[in-house]
Parts: C-alpha cells; structure tokens; sequence
C-alpha cells in the first residue's frame, strides 16, 4: 500500500479532531477529540518509521501514549469534578470561573 | 633625621582620629589632645627646621635623581605612564611653613579650649581643627602638585566644616556653601593646571620640574596657559580678585576658626603654591604683571571696603583680603621672599587681631558690631594692648614687624621696571586706608564710652588665662618677628632670604632690580611708609576720637560699605542667570520632556492593555480557537520564509 494512504489517512483524523474540539462544547467529547489528534500523530509516526526502515520514531510513539493515557486521566478527572459542581460538561460554562 | 617627616602631619590626623571618634566621651579633654597633638608636630618641626637651616642643599641636581630632602613615602598611583610617589619636600620654604601652621596652630588650639568652653559641638571642633591642620601640613610638604592638591582640598573640605560649625543658623550655612563653591571654581583651575602640566612634561614632580623648565625652550602660550590656570586657583583660596567675596562671609564660622584659618594659614595656601612654582612664574613677565595688577586691584578694593564695615570681624576678614593683595603684589614682581615674609608676619598680627576681636566678643556676649562697643579700655586691658600692637604692627610702623615686610613689598614693587611707581603709589594708597581702618576699628571699639546696653555693661570682663596667653605670646611675636627680614640698608641682616635663597634659585630678576636702588631711596621709602602709616592713625585719630554710632553713610562711603555690590553683581550676572536657566530647565526639559516620555509610555500601555485584555473573554472554545489560529500563523509564517530565502 502506498504511503501516502496512510498520510491522508493520519491527515484527516488530526482534522476531525481539530473540528470537534473547535465545533463541541461537550467536554468529553473535546477530550477524546485530542486524543483522536495524538493518534494521527501516532499514525504519522509509525508511517515515517516504517518508510524509512528506523525505529526511533516508534519510541515517540509509546511516550505519547503514556502522556495520553496521564493526560486523559487528569482530563476526565477535571471533567468529573466539573459536573459534581455544576452538574454539566459543557464548557462554555466554565467561564463562570472569570469572577 | 628628615625620613621622620611624616610624623608632622601623622600627629594631627592621630589627634583627629582620637578626638572624631572619642568626642562624646573625651568631654573636656579633647581640646587639650587636639592640642597636645599640634604641639607634638611643633616640635618635631622645630627639629627639622633646624635640621634644615644648618644642611647645606645641594643646589644643582641631576635629572632623575632624587634629591634628599624629597622624601618619599610609599607609591601613591603607579600605573605604565603615570607614576607619582606620596613623598614629601622638606626643604627651607616649607620647613617655615610648617613652623608657622603648627605654631600659631598650638596657639589658637590653646585659646580655642577657652574659647569653645561652653559650646555643645567641642569635640566636633577640635576635630575639625586638627583635621585641617593635617591637610594643611599635607599641602606644604606635598613633593608634587597632586599631594599638594590633596591638602588643598582638604583645607578647603575643613573650612566649609567650620564655617557651617553653626549648622542650625542658616545664613552660616549659605556662607559655607559660598566658601566652597567659590573655591571650587578655584581648584578648577589648580587641576586643569595639573592636567596641562603632566600632558606636556609627564611628571608632577616639583624637583623634577624645576629641572625641566631651567633648560628647555620656553613655550610662551603654553606656559602661560599652566601658569594662569594656577593662578586661577590661587585666587580661589587666597580670596583674590575676583572670588574674594567668600572670605568676609567666612566669618560666620567660630573666631578661632577666622584667625587660624582665614587669616593666618589656609588662605596664604595660594601664595605658597605660587611661590613653589615659582620656576613658572619667573619665566612669565607677562603672567607676573597679571599678578601685580589683581593683587595690587584687591589690596586697593578691599582696604576702601574695610574703612566702611561695622562688624568687627568683616573689618579684619577685608584687612585680610587686602594683605594677601600685598603679599600677591610681590609675588607680581617676583619678589618671592618678600611674600613669604609678609605671610609668616601677616599670620602673627592678623591671628592676634583675630584672637584679640574674639576675646572682644566673648567679653560683650557675643555682640560683632562695633557700634555696640566703646571704652572696652577700662574693662580689657590685656585684649586692649594686644590689639593695639597688632594694629600698630599692621599699620607699619617700625620696629614693629609689619613694618619689614610691607616695606620690603613695596620697595621691590617701586623698583619693578615697568610703571613700578604708580603700581607703588597704588599701594601706598591702600597702606594709607589699611593704618585708617585698623585704627577707626580701635578707636570705635577700646575708646569713647560703652554704647551696649546696661545690662551687658555689668557682664564686661576681661577673658581667662587661656585666651590672654596665646595673645601675648602673639603679640611678642608681631613686634619682633620683624627681625628675620631686616633690610641691608638698616645694617641687619635678611636672614629670611639667606635661607630660603637655597628654594629660589630662579627668582633673581627681583634681586636685581632692588640692587638698583641706592640706600638713600630705600631710606625715603622707609619715610614715606612710616609717614603713611601715621597719617593713616592721625585721619582716624580725628575722626572717631569722639565716635557718634548714628551717622549715616551716603554717596561714596555707602557704596564702600555695600562692597562695591560685589555680591549683588554676581547674584546678577551669575546666579539669577543660572537660576532661570536651570528653573527652564526643570519646567521644560525635567517636566514636559523626560517626565512626559516616561508617563506617556505607561498611559500608553495602560490603554492598549485595557482594549486587549477585552480578548480575555473566558470561553473556552474561543481561547482553543485562537491557538489554532496562532498555529496556523506559525506555520504560514515559516512557509513564508523559507519561500523567502
């Protein structure tokens, strides 16, 4: 298959994730739409890797997952903290912090 | 025994040290340690004048080679190009220098404990005294002009302390900040001097210099330059024409302070440093016409002032200013010898005038205007002989000393070659108004009945032990001191020229122009002097035998009263000038300019900020937005420049 399959592939789920954070207003969603972003890094990533025959890139690979699966546990945290105070998730209503 | 030089002003700065520290618990003692320090260094400069006197020095020196009675302490700054040791020059003229400083200097400490008895600041004054007495004594011995640069600002740094020493009476205040400023513009000169000096001949060194300036070629514009800029410092210090308006105001400061400092040393620091140069000036007929005429222009001015004052000690401080006219007049001729003797005589008279004017004020509870005394005769008798001989002395009448040195002045002034006379009639002129006022003084303040009120009449009383003592020892010193300069024509020997002749190798021409004269002149000019000074104390005899306190003056006299407006003239030309200049200044430049760049920035920020922080609005989506905006713009903005390139 040729490589370029991949990078549209990877190119396309960045922006559906850059869509969704910018277009949602549901936290969860937000989040798992970065998480989407992340893993078409991933897919880029492992793409190149494999092309040029060098497994340096796949190391990145893990350290983004492992900074994803932190990076979503404070997330969902904050989130669930959210709705305990004003029972909703969406984030428009956050800027209730301004005052 | 000379290497132990640096003891003489090692004794002061101990003494200063001591007292500076100590002054709060020392209490009544501080004067007698400020005092015994003093006479400590007398001593030891009584041993090195001797010393001195009876080496002969070698009078030619090798260049680079250091000749022994330059002592040299340590390295002052040593640097590739720039090398000036911290030595001292302990030859003839500064050994009398250093005889007459601690001398009369142990003296006035002595009157001073009495004196300052019952001042709060007793301490503070004795360390003030005795500082300036170190820096004094740095001054005379320096080996090179930057050491007695050194002193020079040190005396002035101690004046501008003593005459404030009243900090708490403002005016005394503005006079040492007048003091000072004035002096300044003086020590501007001294260094520019310096600068000239070492830019051309890469030494400060007087030995060395003296070397230098006997062999090459004179560079007329040049030197003059060096030794005007001198000049100008020694106008600063020695109150000359035209920055002698600080020294009457410098009366403000304690009387001790007047007689030791204004009178006796500090103020002859201008004759002395222009007598060391005077290697320089010996060269300058032009320079030393220069001198001749604004000495000759402040003797004349400030002796028509002092006929007119009131205040006993302006009187003296304008006799003083007209006294160093004298002394500069002689060094216009070059007659360096005869400065310096008018200087060791001058200090012994006008230290006890001083000395004697304040026993006067401490016996009237500190009242200065003579219209408020009279008859003090009866009630001071020891203040009123005293006095009386120091104004006999100053008025030059033989024998007393006054007489030797003004007359030897005014000789080598009449046998100066070009226009000699006149600059000698001049002169008389002022020697007539200085008998006139020193006797108008006496005869207002010792005779007639007392004009105080009764009750301060109760309090006269004539001053303790202290105070009368350092007078008399004054005034043996002004009626004999004439001895060491008497004439060849009076069959005496000048002993005074015989020993410094070994210092002034250079200044012939003054010798040469007085062996002109024949001793049948000098005789008349000795009668006409004596005439002068007479006719000096007859016009004051008639005119204040039977004083009235409530003339008024007009016309002439007022305008001798005023000071010729001398002060009002710079407060015109100068300082009302300088006054708007720096108000427009503070209005124009200071508010509007630098204030209103430095405010504008800040309102600037504050507006801007206050429209930008509005994009701060607290949603979330549109704070994600705009970083994905500003990443997009990264990347436009690199794509751009990489297309750029």
């Amino acid at each position: 298959m040729p490589t370029q399959y991949y990078l549209f592939l990877s190119l396309a789920l960045f922006c559906l994730g850059i869509m969704g954070v910018l277009m949602r207003r549901n936290a969860i969603i937000i989040l798992m739409c970065i998480e989407l972003m992340l893993n078409a890094v991933n897919l880029l990533l492992v793409t190149f890797s494999k092309m040029y025959n060098n497994s340096d890139a796949q190391l990145f690979v893990f350290f983004i997952m492992v900074v994803a699966a932190a990076e979503v546990s404070v997330g969902l945290s904050i989130i669930v903290l959210m709705y305990r105070k004003t029972h909703s998730i969406d984030i428009n209503i956050l800027n209730r912090l301004k005052n | 025994m000379l290497k132990l030089v640096w003891l003489v002003p090692f004794f002061p700065l101990l003494g200063f040290i001591i007292v500076g520290l100590g002054r709060n618990v020392l209490g009544k003692l501080s004067g007698w340690i400020a005092s015994l320090a003093i006479l400590a260094s007398f001593i030891v400069s009584i041993i090195l004048f001797n010393e001195v006197m009876h080496e002969p020095i070698e009078l030619e020196n090798e260049i680079g080679k250091v000749p022994e009675y330059v002592v040299t302490l340590f390295n002052f700054i040593h640097l590739d190009s720039l090398k000036i040791p911290f030595s001292f020059q302990i030859d003839a003229l500064s050994s009398i220098f250093l005889l007459v400083i601690t001398g009369i200097g142990f003296l006035i400490h002595i009157y001073s404990i009495s004196y300052m008895g019952h001042d709060e600041g007793y301490g503070k004054f004795f360390a003030y005294l005795n500082l300036f007495v170190f820096s004094m004594l740095l001054l005379v011995l320096g080996g090179n002009y930057l050491i007695m640069f050194i002193g020079w600002e040190g005396v002035g740094l101690c004046s501008y302390l003593l005459i404030g020493f009243w900090y708490k009476n403002i005016e005394y205040t503005k006079a040492a900040n007048k003091a000072f400023i004035m002096n300044r513009i003086g020590d501007l000169g001294f260094l520019v001097g310096m600068f000239l000096l070492f830019a051309k001949f890469h030494t400060l060194d007087f030995v060395s210099l003296q070397n230098i300036f006997s062999k090459e070629q004179i560079d007329y514009p040049y030197y003059s330059a060096i030794a005007l800029c001198f000049f100008v410092g020694a106008t600063g210090k020695s109150a000359q024409l035209p920055l002698f308006t600080w020294l009457p105001d410098a009366m403000a400061g304690p009387t001790p302070v007047s007689a030791l400092i204004h009178a006796a040393t500090m103020v002859t620091a201008g004759i002395y440093m222009v007598t060391r140069s005077h290697f320089i000036y010996s060269l300058l007929p032009n320079v030393q016409h220069v001198i001749l005429i604004i000495g000759l222009l402040t003797a004349l001015i400030s002796a028509t002032i002092a006929t007119q004052q009131n205040d006993i000690k302006k009187v003296l401080a304008y006799s003083t200013v007209s006294q160093l006219g004298f002394m500069f007049m002689a060094l216009g001729v070059g007659a360096y010898v005869a400065a310096i003797f008018h200087v060791i005589t001058h200090a012994f008279f006008k230290a006890l005038l001083f000395l004697g004017s304040g026993s006067v004020i401490h016996g009237v509870e500190g009242e200065q205007d003579i219209r408020k005394m009279g008859g003090l005769k009866k009630y001071m008798p020891i203040t009123y002989i005293t006095f009386l001989i120091g104004c006999v002395a100053i008025a030059g009448i033989p024998p007393l000393s006054g007489f030797f040195s003004k007359d030897e002045i005014m000789m080598h002034v009449f046998a100066h070659p070009s226009y000699g006379k006149v600059f000698w009639a001049l002169g008389m002129l002022a020697a007539l108004m200085t008998a006139y006022y020193m006797f108008r003084l006496l005869f207002i303040t010792f005779f007639g009945d007392y004009r105080g009120t009764e009750q301060s009449k109760k309090h006269l009383h004539e001053s303790p032990a202290l105070m009368t003592i350092p007078l008399v020892v004054l005034a043996i010193l002004s009626i004999t001191g004439g001895a060491i300069g008497v004439p060849e024509a009076l069959h005496g020997s000048h002993h005074l020229n015989a020993f410094l002749r070994s210092v002034l190798l250079y200044s012939t021409s003054a010798k040469i122009n007085i062996h002109s004269l024949t001793h049948q002149q000098e005789y008349l000019l000795m009668g006409i002097a004596v005439f002068i000074g007479l006719l000096g104390i007859i016009i004051a005899w008639l005119g204040f035998k039977k004083y009235n306190a409530n003339d008024n003056t007009k016309g002439i006299t007022k305008f001798f009263e005023e000071k010729w407006y001398f002060d009002e003239a710079y407060q015109k030309v100068i300082t009302q000038p300088l006054m708007a200049m720096s108000s427009w200044g503070e209005k124009i430049v200071e508010k509007s300019g630098i204030d209103g760049i430095v405010n504008g920035i800040g309102k600037l920020i504050t507006f801007t900020s206050s429209k930008i922080r509005l994009l701060q609005n607290g949603l979330v989506g549109f704070y994600l937005f705009m970083m994905i905006v500003g990443m997009l713009l990264l990347f436009a903005l690199q794509w751009w420049y990489k297309s750029f390139n």
